[in-house]
């Protein structure tokens, strides 16, 4: 058909927000490079996917959640939760960390799941449903205990310490494998399976989608359900980088990985966003650390500002661009 | 001629929503190949049974046969697999997809469980050329007009099941092209075999495309007639279940008036909206806008309210020079502005009837100064007969009302104000014959105690009937301002509009 092989344009719309994000990350790359001796080497980025693998995993589930138009707070409570299981789990109790890992995910899928079916079948907002849910972990997590439990366990440290080294005299840790192969797997359900769209569509208009006669409901459920999982296997990757378990862990990260989201360009109200902008959202989360940290004389509290004031200019964009698509 | 054994069956269907008795014993039948017209005023029951058809709603009472087998539907997607698809009002797909994918969700083709998206796209385009449209399928949904999207929506109901389809009012926001390129589409597909239920409240878009009607009244089955067989004004008598006297009482023209000007505009504009208009508005006075969709008759009304401001000229009320900045300083001045799309802007659905009609006039009080429950009972009570807005139940959620009665809702919250200038945009559109008349006889009748209202409507045949003045709009240029006296008619103004003079 001629529809086919009709010409590209320019750049469709649609991709608009994800190049502004990358073009933001090459500019503070360039900055960076400009400004201070050895920073502009590839293994600080790889420093920065190292530092952040496990806000990455969890900005994937939290891209999906956001993508049907809905928000998860719990995240950074699943994630502590996380890390105070396998602590206690593995130090405590003793159990190996082959049976401890597959413990935490599906905890984190189950509360997931229970959170999604609340919201779907009660049809209460997503915000107050996982409101309750993060003080439900962040409390579970003194339940087991109040101090900070570190892991000893051989597998764990191990898996820590461990580097795949790749070309040039750079190296990642595992968790960065990890947190990639998550992202591409996260990527070919979005775009390649029946679930992905569906989340683009219950995204765009829940009411289309269900007249449409799609699955709203178990793809409700399945975005949370994923979310949960993704909070987990973040939790299991920050007690391979922490080392230890505890209550206090990952406080706001739930903001983290939202901000990520948008600054990736994912739209708040849902349907449209790539992963690729999420993590190129997180990039520049941790790169703006990375900045701070070469900088030296700045306290690390200008993280924050910066962030606030991107976030504040990407949801301005968003709002621009949407504008001009109604008119 | 043995009749043809109908595809689809409904017997005895009844359905009550809290309150309100939405069918009661309804028969209903469609045969394959036909066009099938579902006709009815507002409330009248339609909705509701396509609801029902359709598994959005489930009965109380009742059976529905569908190729000889007797169905449940559990919901839409279960409908949808059994070979029955919805095309609704307000286009129900997702416009951040693609064009194909909006066709071919749910089924696109898959290979492992991967969507293959160079057969998608494909197949898109196939079901598209089928109904003889070609576009880029891979393009947004956003990208397309409502009527190509409605062919979008049509493409896909048809892929979907192929058997019966629905359109509910599907031609309410199409220009004349549009409708006829639809019409086409449904020619078409009967040929293919497929039986065709349309809802509209065009009578001669009906008459044009449907084979057989059939009329409900109030939730009851008032009768099935062949389309050739029944006049007109029979049908209309049907739906409305008394004479079309009613209708004709309104016929003579009504006469210009010599009052004091209320609202004067001059030289009054906004770039890129409407260019500089001069238009006057005299106490009591009707004045139509004509024009086609997007010539401008919706931004001159928003200047009027103090929606948009006004980038050059001036208004004056009772003489004075004001400045309408708000709606809320419009309002003041005893502006009230009903407009076109009630449901986006205007009614809160959860809200019961008497709680939507005081929310305007409780505004304009304060929220300090409650309105007493008794002096909201008269109000309410007396608009609800005014209006004959049915159910005649103040505490009825307005979800549960049918379009035409929301909308009478919608008029009677800005009348509890008393406004001196009423703007009216669209009043009629998407409401049937019998609401149609009691809103035109409710304009006359405000008019005549001395209420200013400017009309626009995209019927010519409405302005003419209602305006003492009617301003002709094109390109988003108020090109003329015609006394309503015996030599205009329709044609003359579609000339008017035409050409951009009077001819």
């Amino acid at each position: 058909m001629s529809v086919l092989v009709a010409g590209r344009r320019a750049v469709p719309r649609k991709y608009v927000p994800v190049l502004v994000t990358a073009c933001l990350f090459a500019a503070m790359f360039a900055a960076g490079g400009l400004r201070y001796d050895s920073f502009a080497t590839g293994q600080v980025v790889l420093n920065v996917f190292i530092d952040n693998a496990f806000l990455l995993v969890v900005a994937v589930g939290m891209t999906f959640v956001i993508l049907t138009g809905g928000i998860d707070l719990s995240v950074g409570a699943v994630v502590a939760l996380s890390t105070m299981i396998s602590a206690s789990l593995v130090t405590d109790q003793g159990w190996p960390s082959p049976a401890v890992i597959p413990l935490v995910l599906a905890i984190g899928a189950a509360l997931g799941w229970a959170m999604g079916c609340i919201i779907h079948y009660f049809e209460i907002q997503p915000f107050i449903v996982t409101l309750a849910g993060m003080f439900l972990a962040r409390g579970l997590c003194y339940t087991i205990g109040t101090d900070s439990i570190s892991i000893t366990d051989e597998t764990y440290t191990a898996l820590a310490q461990a580097r795949v080294d790749l070309p040039g005299g750079m190296s990642v840790s595992p968790s960065v494998v990890i947190a990639l192969v998550v992202v591409l797997v996260a990527a070919y359900v979005l775009h390649y399976t029946r679930l992905g769209r569906n989340v683009y569509a219950t995204g765009g208009s829940e009411q289309s989608a269900l007249l449409m006669g799609l699955p709203v409901a178990r793809t409700k459920i399945a975005v949370y359900t994923i979310s949960g999982f993704c909070s987990a296997l973040g939790g299991v990757l920050l007690s391979l980088y922490m080392l230890s378990g505890y209550g206090l862990h990952a406080v706001g990260m739930e903001l983290d990985a939202i901000a990520a989201v948008v600054i990736g360009g994912t739209l708040l109200t849902g349907g449209s966003g790539y992963l690729l902008g999420t993590v190129l959202g997180v990039l520049v989360l941790g790169l703006i650390q990375t900045i701070i940290s070469f900088e030296g004389t700045l306290s690390s509290w200008w993280t924050k500002i910066f962030i606030g004031l991107l976030l504040l200019v990407f949801i301005l964009l968003q709002r621009l661009i949407s504008v001009r698509r109604r008119t | 001629m043995t009749a043809p054994v109908p595809i689809l069956r409904m017997r005895g269907i009844s359905k009550e929503f809290p309150g309100v008795k939405a069918l009661s014993g309804v028969d209903f039948r469609l045969l394959p190949g036909e066009v099938h017209a579902l006709m009815g005023e507002n409330g009248a029951g339609k909705s509701t049974l396509i609801k029902v058809l359709t598994g959005v709603h489930d009965i109380d009472a009742g059976e529905i046969e569908l190729g000889g087998r007797k169905v449940v539907f559990a919901g839409p997607s279960a409908a949808q697999q059994a070979g029955i698809s919805t095309v609704y009002q307000e286009v129900n797909l997702c416009t951040n997809l693609s064009v194909a994918e909006n066709i071919l969700i749910g089924r696109e083709p898959r290979r492992l469980g991967r969507i293959q998206w160079g057969r998608t796209r494909r197949r898109a385009a196939e079901l598209l050329a089928r109904l003889e449209l070609d576009i880029d399928v891979s393009a947004p949904l956003s990208a397309y007009s409502p009527a190509m999207q409605q062919m979008v929506a049509i493409a896909r109901a048809v892929d979907v099941s192929a058997r019966v389809l629905i359109l509910d009012e599907p031609t309410s926001s199409l220009d004349t092209g549009e409708v006829a390129q639809l019409f086409r589409v449904m020619r078409k597909l009967k040929e293919e075999g497929i039986a065709i239920l349309f809802v509209s409240h065009f009578l001669d878009q009906v008459y044009e495309i449907s084979d057989r009607m059939t009329i409900l009244r109030n939730g009851r089955l008032v009768s099935e007639h062949l389309t050739g067989e029944l006049g007109q004004v029979e049908l209309v008598g049907k739906m409305i279940g008394r004479e079309l006297a009613d209708l004709e009482k309104l016929e003579g023209k009504p006469l210009a008036r010599e009052t004091e000007a209320l609202v004067e505009a001059e030289d009054l504009g906004r770039a890129g909206a409407v260019e500089p208009f001069t238009l006057t508005i005299h106490e009591g006075e009707v004045v139509g806008l004509a024009g086609l969709l997007g010539s401008g008759r919706t931004e001159i009304a928003r200047l009027l309210f103090g929606a948009d401001h006004a980038g050059t000229g001036s208004l004056k009320i009772d003489g004075r020079p004001v400045s309408l900045r708000t709606p809320r300083a419009a309002m003041n001045h005893r502006i009230a502005f009903c407009s076109e799309n009630r449901r986006a802007e205007g009614l809160i659905p959860d809200l019961t009837v008497r709680e939507n009609l005081i929310l305007a006039l409780q505004a304009a009080r304060g929220w300090s100064r409650p309105i007493p429950r008794r002096k909201q009972d008269e109000l309410v009570d007396k608009y609800i007969s005014a209006l004959k807005i049915n159910p005649a139940d103040p505490e009825q959620l307005i979800r549960n009302l049918s379009g035409g009665n929301q909308q009478k809702v919608m008029l009677a919250r800005w009348l509890i104000l008393e406004p001196r200038l009423l703007i009216l945009d669209e009043p009629t559109r998407g409401i049937d014959v019998g609401a149609k008349a009691e809103i035109q006889r409710l304009v006359a009748s405000l008019s005549d105690g001395g209420m200013a209202v400017l009309f626009i409507s995209a019927e010519l045949e409405e302005v003419l009937r209602l305006s003492h003045k009617i301003g002709v709009l094109r390109d988003r240029r108020l090109v003329a301002e015609l006394d309503n006296d015996d030599d205009l008619t329709t044609d003359v103004l579609m000339e008017t509009i035409a050409s951009g003079a009077r001819a």
